[in-house]
């Protein structure tokens, strides 16, 4: 009996199922089959992607599908260089709200294929998916954004969703 | 002690189905429908609410911030004047009263929800105890009522056969809840012969698991006559906490209960009189918690107690304390009762306890 | 607004990154005590407790109100907790005020804690959901593109979040309670840290702190026969307001959930112009380039000019003629679902003169202000020396 304890450790493992719920299942079956599926509200007009099945703002069921293309543009970004338990993703790496074209708000992704002293707002970016047979319903089936060659947007065209 | 200075009552009350795992829809789906259905029995919108409430908790959905998508539900836009405690959501409206008591808001929604469906809901409940000395040990919540159940036996007082008819009371009176999870009509012979789960109790002693969500609005004074034919006027709610070691308290009995009643004025203080109310919507989640509870408000036989069902027909945890007070205004609101009483339980073995008084009219216009 | 509440004792935790030396309800006690001390109060004295944090997987305890009520007294009495993300500890003391406001009890100690050393504070505040792409690395990771896109709409130069993180934390030196005590810290120090998400630098961001911070609130009429040694503290506004984190359209860097709060406290407490009428300000303001930011949000300055307050010298304690974050603010001090009731106590601090020797000469008026979530819970008050 010497020195006071000061510490006790506990081991926790509890385990959870999720729900996808309906909206996210549809992107996820969207996904599934290579493609962005934003959906949008009936009351407010705006699409929303990925879908969470009920508008933000309105509070209503966003039920009408929008097929969305594969490009979009950087609005904003970060270079990630803090580790952390459970990061899966080697850094530096750059992470960037990318504003798909037909979409009314950014969703965060990884960008890849640059150097991150080149990534700029308003950089024109595609997804990269995985190989056709490796799709499935999640998120992991977008392998990350890359600059797709196209001119940078012009900061009016996208401030607005800063 | 918390009287009603300015009449403050429930004008509507809505809740999902009590299932047993919800696998179509996710949080914010699940409650968006219970808000709009809330909303539309008083043809309001959220931008006519002075306040928004709610309750939850993160552990039981395995994220932290869980309340924040859900209140996607809602649509806080234009931003709204919102606030959520880590409990169920019967404090998140106690919350909402106390703030109705000043002048500056006329209405206020409350709403929780909780899916124990989707972890293993014994650890969950579990992590709730003492983390030093208590939890590593793992005692599940199953395990802890079980004590307190042969606590309640060895003095004599209850018997396994009056868990058995509590239960198998609840489940009729299921039947006539179009949202309960769990109804039928078993004899207490046939209860009897279940195997124990953790002796003394059997699986018909225990709640079920449910996922569900349940939302409330509040109206001030004129507001709730124009809103509401027949408001449910709370006339008192309070609400008190035990200490947490379960061997320094006494588990066959709940004095916090007591305690809340009177200061909800429902009972006088230091007097041994009864609660008396048309009807009594009791949070106990294991069967005999409510003779526990009736015991300590003294309800006589003239009360009816949890025609919902109660928790024993569907615990939505972080749910059901406010499906209780929802339930109990639903008698009044519907004129099948003029004074009724909700309960509120929280924590391992009714620890923490609320009560709302409720009534058909409202107490003494601000005398107090 | 309700009736007349005022601060009458407050008190908090000797903050550091790990306090082996307590348990949690030795945490929370410490601060507690001293609060019911500086109230001259007992704790039969208090009517009810209200206690805030954040996300329970910083400890793993679920519901710590069930575990903490016989350490704080509350045994037999009325027990809440709140949870609003990282505006936690602000919303809490307005959940408390409101209880007095409302007429409902007379003394109310609020406590705000996190002992987020027990866990893994990144991992508590990142935990990987399904159906989600795990990219987020805490806070920072959300917040730093936020910040990039002020620094491209104000056309601020990069220097300034620099500036605010050597100012806080130089002041933090004069806070014996604050975690970090950064004694050589210094422009060239920031600026050669390491980025962490780029724009954002190490030094720039706020630590991981483990304490707890406490207030009694009390009636006009306990607060009237109050025998503390420092005067009550007047709650002359107070308000909350919510956004979704993320909508269409939504304006990231200046929420106007924001907005309609301060407008809403300043309208409570009768200001108009708040860098003229406010001697001194507790601001939420976790990564330096926040202080510029909420520095127009709380019309301290206009749309896309705070960076000049700040690159002037305006808001640091020595020379400046509106002081924010004198106690160090929380880039010196963190525990996360403290850190609201923090700003909040600190205003009350400086308004009942007890700030020592981060103390702003003359305060007749305060400003606490505390965020949590992406930018969408906001909690202030106005405090005044007398009353409203």
């Amino acid at each position: 009996m010497s020195e006071p304890v000061t510490m006790l450790a506990t081991p926790i493992r509890i385990e959870y199922e999720f729900t996808a719920g309906l909206a996210q299942s549809r992107y996820l079956k969207g996904i599934a089959e290579g493609r962005f599926l934003g959906q949008r509200c009936p009351q407010c007009q705006k699409v929303y992607v990925p879908p969470r099945g009920s508008c933000p703002t309105d509070g209503v069921p966003t039920t009408d599908e929008v097929v969305l293309g594969n490009t979009g543009i950087v609005t904003t970004y970060c270079v990630v260089n803090v580790p952390f338990q459970g990061q899966s993703i080697e850094i530096p790496y750059i992470c960037a709200q990318i504003l798909l074209d037909g979409a009314n708000i950014a969703f965060m992704g990884l960008i890849q294929e640059v150097p991150t002293a080149e990534i700029r707002m308003g950089m024109r970016v595609e997804a990269v998916w995985v190989d056709k047979k490796d799709l499935g319903p999640t998120m992991a089936s977008v392998k990350y954004f890359r600059p797709s060659g196209e001119p940078d947007a012009a900061y009016e065209t996208f401030s607005e969703y800063l | 002690m918390a009287r009603s200075v300015r009449p403050v009552a429930v004008v509507s009350f809505a809740q999902s189905a009590m299932v047993r795992r919800e696998e179509r829809l996710n949080d914010v789906e699940m409650l968006q429908p219970v808000i709009a259905d809330v909303f539309e029995k008083v043809g309001l919108t959220k931008d006519d609410m002075g306040f928004v409430c709610s309750g939850s908790c993160d552990y039981l959905v395995g994220a932290p911030f869980s309340f924040v998508g859900a209140l996607d539900a809602v649509g806080a836009w234009p931003p709204m004047r919102e606030s959520h405690v880590e409990m169920d959501g019967a404090f998140a409206m106690y919350e909402a009263w106390t703030q109705l008591q000043e002048d500056d808001i006329e209405t206020a929604l409350v709403f929780s929800f909780g899916r124990s469906s989707m972890s293993e809901i014994g650890r969950v409940l579990t992590l709730q105890l003492d983390p030093y000395y208590v939890a590593p040990l793992w005692p599940d919540p199953v395990a802890l009522a079980a004590l307190q159940a042969q606590a309640l036996i060895d003095s004599g007082r209850y018997g396994e056969a009056d868990f058995a008819a509590v239960a198998g009371r609840s489940r009729r009176d299921a039947r006539n809840n179009p949202n309960a999870q769990v109804s039928g009509d078993p004899s207490t012979e046939e209860l009897l012969g279940d195997d124990y789960v953790v002796a003394p109790l059997r699986r018909h002693a225990l709640p079920p698991i449910t996922d569900g969500a349940t939302a409330v609005i509040l109206a001030a004074g004129d507001r709730a006559r124009e809103l509401c034919e027949r408001p449910a006027w709370i006339t008192g709610m309070d609400h008190r906490i035990e200490t947490h070691a379960l061997g320094a308290r006494d588990l066959t009995s709940s004095p916090t209960t007591r305690r809340a009643a009177v200061g909800a004025g429902l009972l006088e203080d230091g007097g041994d009189g009864s609660v008396a109310v048309d009807v009594a919507e009791l949070h106990a989640p294991f069967a005999h918690q409510e003779l526990i509870l009736r015991d300590a408000l003294g309800l006589g036989d003239g009360v009816a107690v949890n025609p919902s069902g109660g928790a024993l027909a569907a615990n939505a945890v972080m749910v059901a304390g406010l499906v209780r007070i929802g339930e109990a205004a639903g008698r009044i609101m519907d004129g099948t009762a003029r004074t009724a009483l909700a309960h509120a339980t929280s924590g391992p073995c009714l620890q923490q306890n609320l009560v709302c008084a409720l009534a058909a009219e409202p107490a003494g216009d601000g005398r107090r | 607004m309700g009736q007349r509440t005022a601060v009458v004792g407050v008190g908090q935790t000797y903050h550091k990154a790990k306090r082996e030396d307590v348990s949690i309800a030795g945490l929370v006690r410490e601060a507690a005590v001293r609060a019911l001390e500086d109230a001259q109060m007992d704790w039969s004295d208090i009517d009810a407790v209200v206690i805030g944090k954040a996300p329970d997987m910083f400890e793993g305890v679920v519901m710590p109100e069930l575990y903490l009520a016989p350490a704080l007294g509350a045994v037999g009495k009325p027990m809440i907790r709140v949870h609003t993300a990282g505006s936690v500890g602000g919303s809490t003391a307005l959940v408390a005020a409101h209880l007095v406001a409302s007429g409902t009890h007379e003394r109310v100690l609020t406590v705000a804690f996190e002992k987020q050393s027990d866990s893994d504070a990144m991992w508590a505040l990142s935990i990987p959901q399904p159906f989600s792409a795990p990219l987020l690395a805490g806070a920072g990771g959300y917040f730093a593109p936020i910040i990039r896109a002020y620094m491209r709409r104000s056309g601020a130069p990069d220097h300034i979040g620099i500036l605010v993180a050597v100012k806080d934390r130089l002041q933090a030196l004069k806070n014996p309670y604050a975690h970090l005590h950064i004694e050589d810290i210094s422009f060239e120090m920031v600026r050669d840290s390491i980025m962490l998400w780029d724009p954002v630098r190490y030094l720039e961001t706020c630590p991981s702190s483990d304490g707890a911070a406490a207030m009694v609130l009390a009636s006009e009429r306990v607060a009237d026969s109050a025998s503390s040694s420092h005067p009550p503290a007047w709650i002359h506004g107070m308000a909350m307001r919510s956004e979704p984190t993320m909508f269409a359209g939504r304006d990231q860097v200046n929420p106007l959930a924001a907005k309609d709060c301060a407008a809403d406290v300043y309208r409570q407490a009768g200001i108009s112009e708040p860098r003229r009428e406010i001697d001194v300000a507790e601001v939420y303001v976790p990564f330096s380039w926040y202080e510029p930011m909420w520095l127009e949000s709380l019309g301290f300055a206009p749309e896309g000019e705070g960076w000049k307050l700040t690159d002037s010298g305006a808001t640091a304690l020595d020379g400046g003629d509106i002081p924010w974050n004198c106690s160090g603010g929380v880039l010196s001090t963190n525990p996360i679902g403290a850190s609201g009731m923090l700003r909040f106590l600190e205003a009350a601090l400086q308004v009942r003169g007890q700030a020592g020797e981060h103390q702003v000469q003359t305060v007749r008026r305060s400003l606490g202000q505390a965020y949590g979530g992406g930018s969408q819970f906001f909690a202030m008050w106005v405090l005044g020396a007398d009353k409203p």
